[in-house]
């Protein structure tokens, strides 16, 4: 146990857990999303996670990119990223919902069944693309160079991670505020708390739920483009780790708690780091999943445990 | 989902099986060479020179020995032991398998060399260099290379007299392999080692690992493993800041490594029990450029001898598992990547192993030098 290490450098571990939190937190939110509606885990929203990652890169080969271009250029590469990786993991998952999960609804299948087409569509993703992309590791341009931008202390704090966390709490609030405060988010929030009786009031379901599916998406999406910046890397079955994680998160959390989901991923990404500090990084998975094991036996129904239906109901 | 991928893999296996079937109806020569290896996978890169240069001299015997047709059949286990254990079961089941050829990754060898054993099988493996393989008294496991005691008392001689490094990180992926190579390196080095870590398989970001290593702040870092996660480590640390110089094992000898790590990886070292292929014997190089228009990789050399030493056993007339094991045992000859005789054990003699250098240019690993093992 490297006690030294974590807490002679306690500030630059967390903020390391912090930035890895983010990722898992914009992932986490796609799982809640559905789940808050749906009662529904979508298995293949890691894929969804993947598919943006994959095209990410495609973006970026297809302009060009090289390591360390310039501040325009960089720019632009990181706005195409986004609207690249958004797009394709927006699509995905509208596509996800259309192909798996519209037609059983509208039959009743029982719960189990859904959870079985989740997992076979995200093996049939996954095995797609290691097919198509080989399945070696796939590095991608270093298009944001890592720069320290402020220390304070012996912590220092890189312009990625910066970037990550920033964008992960901007998305997160943009997000609570669209549930919350839009119409289409009072849609949601009816269909959460009483899919018939939403439906007799005109809310139109399947509309409903193609949006929280594309909502998903899309932060699956910028999630994929701030892991391409962070990690620089990509492979067919990145997706399923890191979506275990993510739901993980979800469930740590509260799942089907929009905030919760923010908590839960950036708790998750700090034990990670500490416990990776205080052993060694093959000990990460143990710590955070009994983490979650010892969360739920206290607190079943996650840290901040409401449903998206009850929340501001 | 994990293991209906592993399923998936596994079935994919059977339909490559017999690849590697250079003819069909001739004249038999004592049944079937079993080849098993990672020819599929992330690390496959590593494995492909040593199967393509073993199918070489398949193909040259049979041409040279009309009336000796040997046939060799391929087994991809993607480098798991869970996937190569059914494997070694059909092969020692079936008896038209007469010797083996495998495995190239040490977790495969060690999780399949008892089935073998008990099969009375005998094992030539091209790449399997955990110490440990050999210490178990396992009397059909054989090796064309050096081991990771050999190799790690090189590595340790080239960071103290080559970088002449004060500060060492180390870092392993936890297998056989990574973590028995490491082993070495710490126990040669001492008190220079500062720090070490370990990640495991198919991790993809190394936040906690840079951290400790910027901490330590070593000037070399060696590594224990295998490309799927050194190349993303080596990236992420150099993005970081960390300008240690870095020094991996025959595990990243694989063409994937510099291309998946990119420009992180130019300087990097990486050491082999292998053989430069300019420097192997005979008229190898040039054949095998000829057949595949490429130079042979890693391990080409030696998956080219380990074929030579079985095939020559059936050439002089062996033609059951234990003629064949007795055969191999007695073997003592020069092959191309170095001279060929084994120890009890069934490691190759320790004065003839080599162990060289090479240096990441850009994609390209360039010989440096060999170093010596006084």
């Amino acid at each position: 146990m490297n006690f030294d290490e974590l807490f002679g450098h306690l500030g630059q571990h967390t903020v390391d857990g912090l930035a890895k939190g983010s990722i898992y937190a914009l992932v986490a939110l796609g799982y809640t999303l559905v789940y808050g509606v749906l009662k529904l885990i979508n298995f293949a929203h890691s894929e969804v996670f993947m598919v943006g990652t994959f095209a990410v890169l495609g973006t970026w080969s297809m302009l060009g990119a090289t390591d360390n271009p310039g501040f325009g250029l960089m720019l632009v590469f990181l706005v195409a990223g986004l609207v690249g990786g958004a797009l394709a993991s927006g699509a995905t998952a509208v596509a996800v919902e259309r192909i798996a999960y519209k037609r059983l609804r509208e039959m009743n299948a029982p719960p189990l069944i859904f959870l079985i087409t989740a997992i076979g569509l995200s093996l049939v993703l996954s095995e797609a693309f290691g097919l198509w992309q080989g399945r070696l590791i796939v590095g991608m341009p270093t298009i944001l160079p890592q720069e320290v931008l402020f220390t304070i202390g012996n912590t220092g704090v890189t312009n990625t991670q910066l970037l990550t966390v920033v964008a992960a709490l901007v998305m997160m609030f943009a997000l609570d505020q669209f549930i919350n405060r839009t119409r289409y988010g009072r849609g949601v929030r009816a269909v959460a708390q009483n899919p018939d009786t939403a439906a007799l009031m005109g809310v139109n379901k399947d509309r409903v739920i193609m949006l929280i599916f594309l909502l998903g998406g899309l932060l699956a999406g910028a999630a994929a483009l701030l892991y391409a910046i962070r990690y620089g890397n990509t492979r067919f079955n990145v997706g399923f780790l890191l979506g275990l994680k993510a739901f993980t998160a979800a469930v740590l959390g509260g799942i089907g708690n929009l905030r919760g989901a923010l908590l839960g991923g950036l708790l998750l990404g700090v034990v990670e780091v500490y416990a990776a500090t205080l052993t060694s990084s093959n000990w990460e998975d143990v710590a955070a999943f009994v983490v979650l094991v010892v969360v739920l036996l206290f607190r079943p129904t996650g840290l901040l445990g409401e449903s998206l239906g009850r929340a501001r109901a | 989902m994990g293991l209906a991928a592993a399923l998936f893999a596994a079935a994919g296996c059977q339909d490559s099986g017999g690849g590697g079937t250079d003819n069909s109806n001739a004249s038999d020569c004592g049944g079937k060479i079993a080849i098993f290896g990672a020819f599929t996978g992330p690390n496959a890169g590593l494995v492909i020179p040593s199967l393509n240069a073993a199918k070489l001299a398949v193909k040259q015997h049979n041409a040279a020995n009309a009336d000796c047709q040997v046939t060799m059949q391929e087994f991809d286990t993607t480098g798991e032991p869970q996937q190569a254990t059914p494997i070694a079961n059909q092969v020692a089941q079936d008896q038209s398998f007469t010797s083996v050829i495998g495995g190239h990754f040490s977790g495969e060898s060690k999780a399949t060399m008892p089935i073998y054993e008990a099969a009375g099988l005998v094992m030539v493996a091209p790449s399997a260099t955990a110490t440990e393989l050999t210490a178990g008294g396992n009397k059909s496991f054989h090796r064309v290379v050096g081991n990771d005691a050999t190799q790690g008392t090189a590595a340790v001689g080239y960071i103290k007299n080559v970088f002449k490094a004060q500060k060492v990180f180390v870092i392993d992926d936890g297998t056989p392999y990574g973590l028995g190579i490491i082993d070495e390196v710490k126990k040669g080095l001492g008190a220079t080692v500062v720090g070490s870590d370990k990640v495991q398989k198919d991790q993809t970001n190394f936040d906690a690992t840079i951290s400790k290593m910027k901490s330590a702040k070593p000037d070399v870092i060696a590594y224990g493993g295998y490309t799927n996660e050194a190349a993303p480590l080596l990236k992420q640390a150099r993005a970081g800041g960390v300008t240690a110089k870095f020094l991996g094992f025959d595990g990243l000898y694989d063409p994937a490594f510099p291309k998946g790590a990119g420009e992180a990886a130019n300087g990097a070292i990486v050491t082999c029990p292998c053989l430069p292929a300019a420097e192997a014997g005979g008229t190898f190089s040039a054949d095998f450029q000829k057949e595949y228009g490429n130079a042979p990789g890693s391990y080409g050399a030696e998956g080219y001898d380990a074929a030579t030493v079985l095939l020559e056993g059936y050439k002089a007339g062996k033609k059951t598992r234990a003629d064949l094991l007795a055969w191999v045992d007695a073997y003592d000859k020069q092959g191309v990547s170095k001279y060929l005789k084994f120890d009890e054990t069934g490691d190759v003699d320790k004065s003839k192993v080599v162990v060289w250098s090479y240096q990441i240019k850009g994609t390209e690993f360039e010989p440096q030098q060999e170093i010596k093992l006084s």
